[in-house]
Order: C-alpha cells, then sequence, then structure tokens
C-alpha cells in the first residue's frame, strides 16, 4: 500500500506526519522523495546502509554518423537540441530523457549516454525497523522527476509505504503522487494553506488518487479548512492541534509521536482506516483498472 | 553587373532583428527569445521577411529555438535587446554576431549598424531563466 503525504502550502507538517506515521506501524517503509530538500533523516536516524548514484540518460551524437538533417530538433519537445551546418549542439539542462531523438534519428548517430542527478540512501531506523530510502537530488539540476520515480521504486508491495512528497503541485509533487493508492494533504488553517490546498485537490481530482486532508496546527473553534473540506464533501481524516511542544521538538529532530506516544495510536488508527477505505474504492466507486486488478487477483486467488 | 544586394561574397548580407510587430518602423523587441517577431532583412535593398515567433509561449529553452529559427534563415548579425545566455551560446557557435541593447525602430537600428557603430557583445547580457520541469 502507498500512502502519499502531500501538500501545496510548504511548511505545514508533511514531514511531521510521514515520520509519525512510519514510527506508528510495524513493517512500515519510508521514503523521502522531497528530494530538493529531503529532512526526513534527520526525525528517523536511520543507520546508512547503501548508497547509490542515480542517472538519467541524456543524448550524446556520433558526430561521424550525423548528416545534420537536424530532425532531433524538430521532434524535441524540450528545446534541447539545435542543429547547425556542421555541428549539433546538446543542451542537458533541457532534456527530459524522452528518447525521441535517438529513436526517431534517421542515420542512428543519437545514443544515450548516463548523466549523474543525484543520490539515493537506503538504510534502517532502530529500534523500529523502519526500512528508509531517501532521495538527495545534485545541486543544479533542473528535474527532480527522475530520482523521485527511482526513490519510489524501493516500495515494498506489502508494506505501508510512506512516501513524503514534495511541497507544491508542480511536476515533482505530480510524479510522488502518481499510482499512490491514497494521498493525505496536510494543511494548516490560513489562507495560504487553504489557496494551495485547493490547488493541490484540483490536481488530485485530475490525477485520480483518491486524498483526504490532515490539518496540522489548529487553533480555533473556527476553521476555514474544516468549512471547505465540509461544502466540498473531502474527508478531514486528522486535526493535529497547535502545540509549542511539537514545534520546539521539531526543531531539535524530535518526531512528534516521541513526544506524544499516544499519538503513535492515532496515526495507526488512520493508517487502518486509509486501507479500509481504499478497498471501498476499488470495490465500488473507483475506477474501472483498479476493478479490474482486484477482480484478477480474485480469480487467482479461486 | 555587380549586383548591390549582395556582398563581395557573393552573399546577401541579412540580418536577424526582434521586434515588437512585423515591419520596418516596429520597435526594436528587447528581449529576444520571446520577442513579438523576427524580421529579416536585407541591409542592402531593405527588403525583409517577418516571421511571427512560435516560441512566445515556450516552456523553456525559448532562446534555443528562436536562435534556431533565425540561423535556419541564413543571417549573419543579430540585433536585439537582451540576448539570454543560451541563445548566445547557439549563435556564437554558428559563428553569428550579435549585438544587444538596441533601442528605437527596426529602420534606425539598421543605420546604427550600417554607420558601423556598434561593437558586438562578448558575453550573454540576459540571465538565465529557470524552466518549469
Amino acid at each position: 500500500m502507498d500512502i502519499v503525504i502531500a501538500s501545496g502550502k510548504g511548511g505545514t507538517g508533511k514531514t511531521t506526519v510521514a515520520t509519525s506515521m512510519a514510527l506508528s506501524v510495524p513493517n512500515s517503509v519510508y521514503l523521502d522523495c522531497d528530494v530538493e530538500e529531503p529532512n526526513g533523516h534527520l526525525f528517523l536516524q536511520p543507520d546508512i546502509e547503501k548508497k547509490e548514484t542515480v542517472y538519467r540518460s541524456v543524448p550524446e551524437v556520433n558526430c561521424q554518423l550525423c548528416t545534420y538533417c537536424g530532425e532531433c530538433a524538430r521532434l524535441c519537445e524540450y528545446n534541447a537540441l539545435v542543429v547547425l551546418k556542421s555541428q549539433i549542439l546538446v543542451f542537458k539542462k533541457m532534456c527530459h530523457s524522452c528518447g525521441v531523438c535517438s529513436y526517431f534519428c534517421p542515420e542512428k548517430a543519437i545514443y544515450e549516454i548516463d548523466e549523474p542527478i543525484g543520490s539515493c540512501r537506503q538504510g534502517v531506523v532502530k529500534p523500529e525497523y523502519i526500512e528508509f530510502v531517501g532521495g538527495s537530488l545534485a545541486i543544479g539540476e533542473m528535474s527532480a522527476v527522475p530520482l523521485i520515480a527511482h526513490v519510489k521504486g524501493h516500495s515494498k508491495r506489502h508494506k505501508v509505504n510512506i512516501i513524503d512528497a514534495p511541497p507544491g503541485t508542480a511536476c515533482a509533487m505530480v510524479e510522488a503522487v502518481r499510482d499512490a493508492d491514497y494521498c493525505l494533504l496536510v494543511t494548516e488553517p490560513t489562507p495560504f494553506g487553504l489557496h494551495d490546498l485547493k490547488l493541490a485537490v484540483n490536481v488530485l481530482g485530475i490525477i485520480g488518487v483518491p486524498f483526504g486532508v490532515v490539518i496540522n496546527k489548529v487553533k480555533d473553534e473556527i476553521n476555514l479548512i474544516r468549512d471547505y473540506c465540509n461544502s466540498n464533501e473531502i474527508e478531514i481524516c486528522m486535526e493535529i492541534p497547535f502545540d509549542r511542544r511539537l514545534a520546539e521538538a521539531y526543531s531539535k529532530g524530535i518526531p512528534t509521536v516521541k513526544i506524544y506516544p499516544q499519538m503513535r495510536e492515532r496515526f495507526r488508527d488512520l493508517i487502518i482506516k486509509i486501507e479500509k477505505s481504499i478497498n471501498t474504492i476499488s470495490y465500488t466507486a473507483g475506477d474501472v483498472s483498479q476493478k479490474k486488478v482486484r477482480e484478477s487477483k480474485e480469480i487467482i486467488r479461486d | 553587373m555587380y549586383n548591390k544586394s549582395k556582398n563581395l561574397k557573393g552573399k546577401v548580407m541579412r540580418v536577424a532583428i526582434s521586434a515588437v510587430d512585423n515591419n520596418l518602423d516596429a520597435q526594436v523587441d528587447p528581449r529576444f527569445g520571446r520577442a513579438g517577431y523576427f524580421l529579416i532583412v536585407d541591409t542592402d535593398s531593405m527588403e525583409f521577411e517577418s516571421i511571427s515567433n512560435p516560441n512566445i509561449n515556450a516552456m523553456g529553452g525559448a532562446g534555443i529555438q528562436s536562435a534556431q529559427l533565425v540561423i535556419d534563415k541564413d543571417v549573419v548579425s543579430v540585433l536585439t535587446g537582451k540576448c539570454g545566455p543560451k541563445a548566445f551560446e547557439v549563435f556564437q557557435k554558428a559563428g553569428i554576431k550579435i549585438y544587444e541593447d538596441i533601442e528605437g525602430s527596426v529602420r534606425e537600428a539598421i543605420r546604427t549598424f550600417q554607420s558601423k557603430k556598434l561593437s558586438p557583445s562578448e558575453m550573454a547580457g540576459g540571465k538565465p531563466h529557470m524552466s518549469i520541469s
């Protein structure tokens, strides 16, 4: 089961919620997909066992075969190639590694080479034995998407995968969220929190990932997020009260559930609730593909 | 007979200018990559071709594409307000001279260019832009 913790606005408590969830159930996998500024490791303190470099493909031109026909530059959706009379320029920073140029080159003069974009660390959080995977994007890299895809590749099928997504609603967030079973949108009861929540809700509606809302830093009885969710029939999965002790602990890298151990139960219940809702979604109103997958599984079981 | 519209190499002197409109009295567009139009002008006869810039709303790499566009028109020089670093690199590799900080109408710009008072840029004037990826 893949649960993504995302938010439109940054600094609302994605990592607080994600690390707490990972620490609240046995056999969880925590995947830090906020690769531009990863910080999950500060709270979980994993013992790192493996570190690998992550690459993406960029085109390289064999000038002996190239006829400078310009087909690659015409086809490139991202304007990464320029063909002059007797030379060809590759702007690697513009390249999205789609592979169109090498696929369609009539002379087969373009091949792909690996370009390092960052690293991925794997480890274990003791004593809970949570699996930790965290990506870290190299400085100056334009796109986090291939690295996020790599980190997500380490999720385990039969475990609870907690995916800590990058903030915002752009490509990186979409990459972290897509194909997930459920998405928790963490927000705060401020006008900015509401504004960016609406953006995130729109994105998830388009991608078709079921979601619920966690309201963090709740202070007053009147709460604009609650009003928005109620009038749009969006489920509020959890409310976390504003608490100075939690903020202080956060600043020292202490996870929320270590300050209030009784909160583990709330996070555990949240995960159980999500698991149940995923099952009902795919049985009833869920989209056809999910339903088909489930049906085929049942046939195998029978 | 000596053809006036050709220079000594027998090649037409063609210059690309970024412009806000499609005629010689239009103002020079201060941006290169996302300029409204490119006028390809034969500086001797003042005959020109105007191209509406298809890269004006490109997600990223507008400068690169615009550079490719004018290079394919066989120009020898480019007159514009500011040229970003990627387009600049393309022009340098292609051996095309770039004249930046050009203001006023296209006609005036060509007159100044012909007076040889301008000196080509050696470094890109604009800062690199972040593309949303």
